[in-house]
């Protein structure tokens, strides 16, 4: 990537960097709380809804401000992280991880959501009677059935996370090389004097990341239907 | 022995079901639709839970309600073939058959090989089931549940979602598992001439209840039957044993209690069963013996009932020698030939109105087979 400088190579690789972390830290939670909001009825159902989509509708720095309550290093599941297994929230890039995917886990779920609610829960009792046990029966029928939703979900949860601003700044600051995403630098060229350039620079980097995503994704989930015969 | 009483109770409807299989055999559930009959069925896989109930199978019990039992379905060892097949799409034809035998214990009765034989599966192999007719779909189905080595198969209107010819495609299939594999079946429906071609038994069903059950013979004759298949479809279902070819007319001549009957049908060996239906609009009734009669085929016997079928026409339960057959006559033709039980008579049929089917009595119970 010779036509960019080391600053923006260092925001474009952190920010990537950040995104696959925190998709890959949501993905497996996203699935479960896609299945129990799907396929459970229970007390609370409608509570448990309502939290996960809250992201959406609170201010990031908000997210990020109770972020900084719960996980900072006094915060009572930060301090327990630290002493226990030793992992570092705050000012590091596991913590712009877990900003954004606080930020995009509504997102995912919701793909995840409508996928799921397309699978023929008749394929599931079909398996049931071949002798497919619970677990069984989701990994062979229900989760290769909902893959176009898990897709959906993970490539736009992937893409909120290149662009999460507010609930990262909040939570882990903007440390070059550590928590300054595409957007941060973005934003710190806007702060410096003369920064114009930088910061069209980087706006052009975010539109083409964002774009190649889009094809890709679409790419994507036309190959994962013809797989599933559709 | 397939033993089945199940209670259950969904919004205004209300199921109140039982009955008895001895096994192997093909009981046919056979009501209109509504009547409760996949609710039932569901019930038997445990798909559903039942209020109350016990469902026991040779010597295992699968559901017992009083003793807090319920195997999970996955563990009950039932196959189901499903109305609309229900393959999976994301999976090939092969991965699809493999699926339950791959869970299947490791004792097993039917291999892959036999299955695709007696199905004809071979060349549907390498598919993808969107690739596959509706017919060809339920196949694959059925060798999926025969795959997972069940200890019952349960067909849910396997070909109502299917038209006349492929309908006509399967059937075929379904009387050569019978004949073949002594596998009990539970057999819902609610076209007779599925049930006529299929079951040894039949349990009539109407609003959620059972109201009549027993042999398909004996089940031709009870009166549920009419309001259900309409009265121009009743008539006595009969098993007869195929005696040769009437080598001047062409025609089969087929036992029937002691006495014998010409029947258009394909060519079937020398002493094969062969499954007939009279249907009592089609028997024309005399209490002499017939003479100079273009008609061949004359089956005597003993009234055993007149009952009254509607208001103009009455129906004559003749016994011909330990199987039964009825006629539909009019009150006044029972009123001027005195038609009333003892009395000697001749049915007479035309040999056009039958219809012969094949049918092979399942082999016998070997239940190491199936494993216990």
């Amino acid at each position: 990537m010779m036509w960019l400088s080391p600053s923006e190579g260092e925001a474009l690789h952190l920010s990537l960097s950040v995104a696959a972390r925190s998709v890959a830290l949501s993905l497996p939670v996203a699935i479960l709380l896609a299945w129990v909001l799907t396929r459970r009825r229970f007390l609370g159902h409608t509570l448990l809804d309502a939290f996960v989509h809250l992201p959406l509708v609170l201010p990031p720095v908000v997210v990020g401000y109770l972020l900084l309550v719960l996980f900072g290093t006094r915060g009572p599941i930060g301090s327990w992280l630290e002493r226990v297994l030793g992992v570092e929230l705050i000012f590091t890039r596991n913590g712009a991880a877990l900003a954004t995917a606080v930020m995009s886990f509504p997102l995912m779920v919701r793909a995840m959501r409508l996928s799921l609610e397309n699978v023929d829960r008749g394929l599931e009792e079909a398996a049931r009677t071949l002798g497919a046990g619970a677990i069984d029966r989701f990994a062979t029928i229900t989760l290769p059935l909902m893959l176009p939703g898990v897709l959906a979900g993970a490539i736009t949860a992937f893409s909120a996370a290149l662009g999460e601003f507010g609930a990262v700044i909040t939570f882990v600051s903007n440390i070059p090389g550590e928590t300054r995403t595409l957007p941060l630098a973005l934003y710190s060229a806007l702060q410096t004097p003369g920064g114009d350039t930088a910061a069209a620079r980087l706006a052009f980097i975010s539109f083409a990341l964002g774009l190649s995503g889009l094809v890709l994704s679409e790419w994507f989930a036309r190959r994962v239907r013809r797989l599933l015969g559709r | 022995m397939l033993s089945v009483t199940v209670k259950k109770r969904r919004g205004s409807f209300s199921l109140d079901a039982h009955f008895e299989l001895p096994t192997p055999g093909v009981v046919a559930l056979f009501g209109r639709s509504g009547c409760g009959k996949s609710t039932l069925v569901n019930a038997i896989a445990g798909l559903l839970d039942a209020d109350s109930g016990r469902v026991a199978l040779d010597d295992s019990v699968l559901l017992d309600t009083e003793q807090r039992l319920c195997i999970p379905p996955e563990h009950r060892r039932i196959g189901y073939v499903f109305q609309n097949a229900r393959l999976f799409p994301h999976m090939s034809v092969a991965a699809n058959l493999k699926y339950g035998e791959r869970r299947a214990p490791s004792q097993r009765f039917v291999g892959l090989d036999t299955v695709a034989g007696l199905l004809d599966l071979g060349p549907l192999m390498g598919r993808r089931t969107h690739q596959l007719s509706g017919g060809e779909r339920q196949r694959v189905a059925i060798g999926r549940a025969l795959l997972s080595q069940p200890r019952l198969l349960l067909l849910d209107e396997p070909l109502a979602a299917l038209d006349a010819a492929r309908r006509d495609e399967v059937l075929p299939y379904l009387e050569n598992l019978r004949d073949q594999l002594a596998i009990p079946m539970v057999y819902v429906s609610h076209d007779f001439d599925e049930v006529l071609r299929l079951a040894t038994h039949v349990v009539l069903m109407e609003s959620g209840k059972t109201i009549a059950q027993g042999g398909v013979g004996e089940m031709s004759l009870n009166r549920g039957l009419r309001s259900i298949i309409g009265a121009d479809a009743v008539g006595a279902i009969v098993d007869g044993t195929v005696l040769g070819t009437d080598p001047a007319s062409g025609l089969m001549r087929v036992k029937l209690g002691h006495g014998e009957l010409r029947v258009e049908a394909a060519n079937f060996a020398v002493g094969a069963k062969l499954r007939v239906q009279l249907l009592a609009r089609d028997l024309i009734v005399a209490t002499q013996a017939p003479q100079h009669l273009s008609v061949r085929n004359i089956l005597t016997g003993v009234i055993t009932t007149v009952a009254s079928d509607d208001t103009d026409s009455d129906l004559v339960a003749i016994d011909i020698g330990g199987t039964t057959i009825m006629a539909r006559v009019t009150k006044a033709a029972t009123r001027d030939l005195s038609l009333e039980p003892g009395l000697p008579a001749w049915a007479l049929v035309k040999a056009v109105s039958l219809r012969g089917h094949s049918f092979a009595a399942p082999p016998a119970t070997s239940s190491a087979r199936r494993g216990a």
